[in-house]
């Protein structure tokens, strides 16, 4: 823990995550309006002033109150995306590993079929067939995070079933099952720790991205990407509209890969860089 | 070698296979029927069952058994869509779009280059930047300008480049009238494509002044979509450098006398690329999915801003063909950066 404090960039890092953490879960209780229907369309379009530091959009709503409700939605995806594709790739790649064969063969071309998608647009193919809305975006991301974790863990494990305590475990008549979750997963957990935290502000910013190009969050949900996308066609007039959630994006994502960076340091100081 | 080639080569064929199945099946499982979605409030029940017909929605989806069974000929087994997808893909057909009618390809074969040329200009300014960049952190590690580096890296993989796109239409095209905010010629001029390439292009034809303009128009869009690779590259050339500085071979040439630039440029930088090689490959692949986000804001008439187009509008046949094209295009790319290790690092032999 102490040598992990000494990291400059990832205490900073930690920082950030920590605000966005705290302000987006006491966003209710900070800015208490209902940031997608309390509108006041007396107040449109006005450039940040004391009352809204961060301006008024094209309907009258706070805009500083809909970033921090955004970060919501955003953080939140961000987690269940996560979670659903390490969960998922780590079972897979564990699969692969400890039965070998044609099994293996199977799963590695399926990883490598979605692998053959460069960045979001697998994602922008199921979500354009499944219909656009922030629960396909979801499954649509988290299906693309699969290979990640395959590759990591079932390389992890393979690297781990010939060492003597997992065949000695077996000699004493323990099940494959028993084995990969009592004595491989263990083992492996330092890669995939690093593989998760490295893929939060990736998946912050495909989640922005797919709500930008109308792929995610549907109105009036205050999602980053897609109020980038609504201040976009007001961007002569009112710049503030997609200027404030494109850097709270930037912020949260710097944060997390700070802190992703420092924690791979932390568990693999041969990686470095 | 020829033999890994030619395995390497062929290696692609089941991933191919599996990506056009995947594509298909994505657009299968779809409650919609497509023949609904193109006609619209317009359709008829009839006309509906008419174009699933002339579509080919009626027939099973992957074999067509009852077929078999009463005519006996095995080739009915394979008249089902996907046998009539996989044939007509092996054609070159994808389709054609629901708004314009226009066939897919075709298309394509307009749009490409377009997104070839911001795609060249993108990596060339990434690379660039990122390796001047990380050779120099790499060179002054543990400095302040290291510091500095590393967050400039850091930062360029944290932007989300739609948003970098309008910040710099903002700042360089609305404020400062620096650079055109959009297209990739003055509205004005004329150029007879011959690549499709306009920088290329204007100087096929002569036209120095348009070549100059085509040149301003990609400068913005290109750094745009440039900035995430300009990252990767320059954190893998300065640790990749770190790497290779710190090796026997190295202090031999400088302690031999070799003057420091040729050391660091001919025994530690050529050394230090293989991997840089493949960082820049990689990008390269992830800019033909970018080019969707910042073609769309720079008006860029590429394959992304089509693709974007076509989300907006349910386009299927165009969202599954430029999808499917870009995944094809991101294969053998990755291939070929394989292959350019051998050239790069004659250590490396298959």
């Amino acid at each position: 823990m102490r040598r992990f404090l000494r990291n400059r960039s990832g205490v900073i890092g930690l920082a950030i995550v920590l605000f966005f953490t705290v302000a987006t879960l006491l966003a209710p209780v900070l800015r208490p309006y209902n940031a997608g229907t309390d509108r006041n369309l007396a107040k449109r379009l006005k450039p940040p002033s004391a009352e809204h530091v961060l301006g008024t959009d094209e309907l009258g709503r706070d805009v500083l109150t809909r970033v921090w409700h955004g970060g919501r939605v955003s953080l939140s995806v961000s987690l269940l995306v996560v979670g659903f594709s390490a969960v998922l790739g780590t079972a897979l790649g564990v699969l692969a590993a400890i039965m070998r064969g044609w099994l293996d063969l199977t799963l590695s071309w399926f990883v490598d079929i979605l692998l053959a998608f460069p960045g979001i647009l697998l994602a922008i193919a199921i979500v354009a067939a499944l219909g656009a809305n922030l629960t396909n975006a979801l499954i649509a991301i988290s299906i693309m995070g699969i290979p990640g974790y395959y590759r990591v863990m079932r390389s992890a494990v393979i690297g781990l079933r010939d060492l003597e305590f997992v065949q000695a475990a077996e000699a004493l008549g323990s099940s494959k099952f028993r084995v990969a979750v009592k004595h491989l997963l263990p083992n492996a957990l330092s890669p995939l720790i690093v593989q998760v935290t490295l893929a939060i502000g990736r998946t912050v910013l495909t989640i922005a991205s797919l709500g930008f190009l109308g792929l995610g969050a549907q109105p009036p949900t205050p999602e980053w990407g897609l109020m980038i996308k609504a201040g976009y066609s007001q961007f002569l007039t009112a710049p503030w509209l997609s200027i404030a959630p494109g850097f709270a994006i930037y912020l949260a994502v710097l944060g997390f890969n700070m802190l992703g960076d420092a924690i791979r340091d932390h568990f693999d100081p041969q990686l470095r860089t | 070698m020829t033999t890994y080639l030619i395995r390497r080569v062929l290696g692609i064929i089941p991933v191919l296979l599996g990506v056009t199945f995947l594509v298909f099946a994505i657009n299968r499982i779809v409650p919609s029927n497509p023949a609904v979605a193109i006609l619209g409030d317009k359709g008829t029940v009839e006309s509906q069952r008419q174009l699933a017909e002339e579509l080919g929605l009626n027939k099973p989806v992957f074999f067509d058994v009852e077929g078999y069974r009463s005519s006996g000929r095995f080739g009915q087994l394979f008249d089902s869509q996907y046998f009539k997808y996989m044939g007509e893909l092996l054609t070159g057909n994808l389709g054609k779009s629901f708004m314009t009618r226009a066939p897919v390809t075709d298309s394509l074969k307009v749009r490409f280059p377009a997104t070839m040329e911001l795609a060249l200009f993108s990596i060339l300014i990434g690379s660039t930047l990122g390796i001047v960049l990380g050779v120099v952190a790499a060179l002054r590690r543990g400095t302040w300008v290291d510091t500095g580096m590393l967050f400039i890296a850091v930062s360029g993989v944290s932007f989300p480049v739609f948003w970098t796109a309008i910040v710099l239409i903002y700042l360089f095209s609305v404020q400062l009238g620096w650079f055109p905010p959009a297209g990739r010629l003055n509205v004005t001029s004329t150029l007879q494509p011959v690549t499709g390439l306009f920088v290329l292009d204007t100087l096929l034809r002569g036209q120095y002044k348009l070549f100059l303009d085509s040149l301003h128009h990609l400068v913005l869009p290109a750094f745009a979509l440039g900035t995430h690779a300009m990252a990767l590259i320059m954190r893998m050339t300065r640790s990749s450098m770190l790497d290779v500085l710190r090796r026997d071979y190295v202090r031999t040439a400088a302690s031999k006398g070799v003057p420091p630039l040729v050391v660091v440029m001919k025994h530690a930088f050529r050394n230090a690329l293989v991997p840089v090689v493949t960082v820049m490959g990689l990008s390269f692949g992830s800019l033909l999915s970018g080019a969707i986000l910042v073609e769309a804001i720079f008006n860029w008439p590429g394959v992304g801003s089509w693709i974007f187009n076509a989300i907006t509008q349910r386009d299927y046949p165009v969202i599954q063909g430029g999808v499917l094209f870009v995944a094809a295009v991101f294969i053998v790319l990755n291939m070929l950066v394989d292959l350019s290790y051998v050239l790069i690092d004659p250590r490396i032999r298959y």
